[in-house]
């Protein structure tokens, strides 16, 4: 065996963990602007089950597949630094406002340019939306099988091993090459970044970055082909115009609005021996409690 | 044609709470909709199974019976969805949003172009205009859910491909027997014109499930800590609290992130939904993630030592205090008055 081709589909994603008031404007829309930009925490978990897999199994190749704005590029030397051996940046103004099913098209046409792999990794869900959803799209627009919900992978031969993290409990699966995984939070965590790799990499940019960054790197790229971060437009993908971006997304949007609790008028009370015994007394008669 | 489809979720022969909770819901939008209910059931020994359906307005029950469908396995269960949906042309598919219908779901969405919303909080029907191509859309499904880790709520619409697709978490939905003496038909599927040889190759070959001990979501009081619990003995308390009044013991997100609690405890947008008549909050600030999954109990009381805690505004009763001092008065004042 000489290894496997894995592709690791990775988003940038706001930190929506750590909302302040600020992130919210006074239309109830989100400003995207105040909200720091990461490496979605599951498409670390993914990473790092690629990566052992890579290590386990000499000769794989690990590419990292994401889809963007030009900020996104981020990401991919994120997962350089990690140990991943090259990255795409999919990115075009056809593909702004797609749902899930618009971007698991895209990712599916670019896997398909860059070359069909032996195992497509992604992250459980993407905390933005939520939504679960691109990993299995994508599994079904490439016919790869997929397991969701990895915390666990092996591969022996050609059988993979994966443990499962269910609701209600585990479950192991056996199956076979090609395949799709979805990774859950709770599989071991990425390792950092290595030192060496940040070295090595810490100058990789697509051509956007650099043409934008007013340098003659040119030189530098010929002589190090492995810096460059490779971006991937509509027009470099046997694509449909029709299932890109917004004409391509069967869900709209057509109402946001921010929450609002419905306000009671309360009984406020001190936690004083007389209050809550007149408290407890009262459910206990109008039969709340008891 | 063009009737509601809800995947039901099987394990023993037994459907899945979640799922007769999506068939409660369906039968009020197929009244909506004048059109028929239908409940999708692929497994393995299903026989009699319609008959946990008909009492939820079910009037189709379509089976795929065949011992290599359970446990579940993503692509013949998606087969079996993909043809049906092709062939019936439901207007609308649900399916709980749990391990399984989160696997299955976008699976059928993408494969059949259709969009698919997961995990709504609440489905409506209306009218939708598309003011760009000046086109008016009547009847569709509004697929409510919280967007952007809980801060905002946002109504999706499919208005042009179909089926409308959602998911929605287990507890979300009630839960309500419409007549006992309702009754629908069966329809048999025959499977093996539904699956494929190819479809099998993932294989399970352990499972560990458990029962959850957990029962929030059929305990009439619940006593919920947050971060202000402040440690697990602060839970002892808690649940020393619960034996005395008969309630169940739910977390925040928060406390159960610390280590105070277990996470199938856990209430809140990602945790279970729940609506009993009494909910005591200990120590919870109240953010939108965790009053998704209680905002609907009959009564709520708050205790904080913080006067301006969020959750206080939609508390019938405040206590001001701290949650070591309340949970020992508590019961001291129960025994007392019960005596
Ligand atoms: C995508 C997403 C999903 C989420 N899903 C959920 C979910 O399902 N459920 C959930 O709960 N959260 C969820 N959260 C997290 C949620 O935003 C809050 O962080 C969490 O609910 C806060 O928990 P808390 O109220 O216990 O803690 P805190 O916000 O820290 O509040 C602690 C409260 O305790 C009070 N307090 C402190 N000490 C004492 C004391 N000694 N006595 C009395 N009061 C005291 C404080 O005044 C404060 O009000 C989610 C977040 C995101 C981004
Ligand atoms: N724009 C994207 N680029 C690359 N991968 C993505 C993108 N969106 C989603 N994914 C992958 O799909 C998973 C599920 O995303 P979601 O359906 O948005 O919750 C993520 O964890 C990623 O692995």
């Amino acid at each position: 065996m000489n290894g496997f081709k894995i592709i690791v589909l990775a988003k940038q994603v706001p930190d929506t963990r750590n909302v302040g008031k600020d992130a919210m404007k006074e239309d109830g829309t989100v400003n995207r602007a105040a909200l720091p930009a990461i490496f979605n925490p599951e498409d670390l978990n993914a990473l790092e089950q690629a990566l052992r897999i890579k290590e386990a199994h000499p000769g794989s190749t690990l590419t990292i597949l994401t889809m963007g704005p030009g900020r996104a590029a981020d990401i991919i030397r994120e997962a350089l630094f990690r140990g991943a051996d090259d990255g795409f940046l999919l990115t075009d103004r056809a593909f702004a406002g797609s749902d899930t099913l618009a971007t698991s098209y895209a990712l599916a046409k670019a896997i398909e340019k860059i070359g069909r792999p032996d195992l497509i990794v992604c992250g459980r869900q993407a905390i933005d939306g939520d939504t679960a959803q691109v990993g299995p799209q994508v599994a079904e627009k490439l016919g790869f099988p997929q397991i969701t919900y990895a915390e666990e992978v092996n591969i022996e031969g050609d059988v993979v091993r994966v443990k499962r993290r269910l609701e209600r409990g585990i479950e192991i699966v056996k199956a076979s090459l090609p395949l799709l995984i979805t990774v859950n939070g709770s599989a071991p965590e990425c390792r950092p970044r290595n030192a060496r790799m940040v070295m090595r990499y810490k100058k990789a940019t697509t051509l956007t970055e650099r043409q934008s960054a007013n340098e003659d790197y040119l030189r530098m790229y010929t002589s190090h082909p492995y810096l460059n971060i490779e971006e991937i437009g509509f027009k470099d993908l046997d694509a449909n115009i029709d299932d890109c971006g917004l004409a391509g997304s069967p869900t709209k949007v057509k109402k946001i609005e921010n929450v609002v609790f419905q306000a009671k008028e309360s009984m406020v009370m001190p936690a004083t021996d007389h209050h809550l015994d007149a408290l407890m007394k009262e459910l206990i008669i109008n039969h709340t409690l008891g | 044609m063009n009737n509601i489809f809800v995947y039901c979720e099987v394990e023993g022969g037994v459907i899945a709470d979640v799922s007769l909770e999506l068939c409660t819901k369906g039968r009020k939008l197929a009244d909506q909709l004048h059109c028929q209910l239908e409940a999708v059931v692929i497994g393995a020994n299903l026989s009699g199974v319609e008959k946990q359906l008909y009492p939820y307005g079910v009037d189709v029950v379509n089976i795929a019976d065949d011992p290599r469908l359970e446990p579940y396995t993503t692509l013949p269960h998606t087969s079996v969805m993909i043809q049906l949906i092709r062939e019936e042309q439901p207007q609308i598919a649900l399916m709980g949003a749990t391990t399984i219908g989160r696997d299955l779901g976008p699976r059928v969405s993408s494969a059949l172009h259709s969009g698919l919303t997961a995990d709504c909080t609440s489905l409506e029907i209306g009218d939708h205009e598309d003011k760009k191509n000046e086109k008016v859309y009547k009847d569709l499904l509004y697929q409510i859910r919280p967007a952007f880790g809980g801060n905002i709520i946002a109504t999706i619409v499919n208005p042009d491909c179909r089926p409308q697709m959602a998911t929605v978490r287990e507890g979300v939905m009630k839960k309500e027997i419409l007549s006992k003496h309702y009754v629908g038909t069966v329809k048999n599927l025959e499977v093996s014109r539904y699956v494929n040889d190819s479809d099998f190759v993932v294989s399970v070959i352990e499972r560990h499930m458990e029962k959850s001990k957990v029962n929030l979501k059929g305990s009439s009081i619940v006593i919920t800590g947050g971060y202000g619990v402040g440690s697990r003995e602060g839970f002892d308390q808690l649940f020393e609290l619960a034996s005395v009044i008969g309630a169940e013991v739910g977390a925040s997100r928060a406390a159960v992130d610390a280590g105070f609690a277990d996470h199938d405890r856990q209430i809140g947008q990602t945790g279970v939904t729940v609506r009993p008549k009494l909910y005591i909050a200990f120590g919870v600030s109240g953010q939108v993630q965790h009053v998704a999954g209680m905002q609907e109990s009959s009564m709520i009381i708050s205790v904080n030592n913080d006067p301006k805690a969020p959750i206080n505004a939609i508390a019938d009763y405040v206590i001001q205090g701290d949650v070591n001092d309340v949970v020992p008065k508590m019961i001291k004042y129960y025994k007392k008055n019960t005596k």
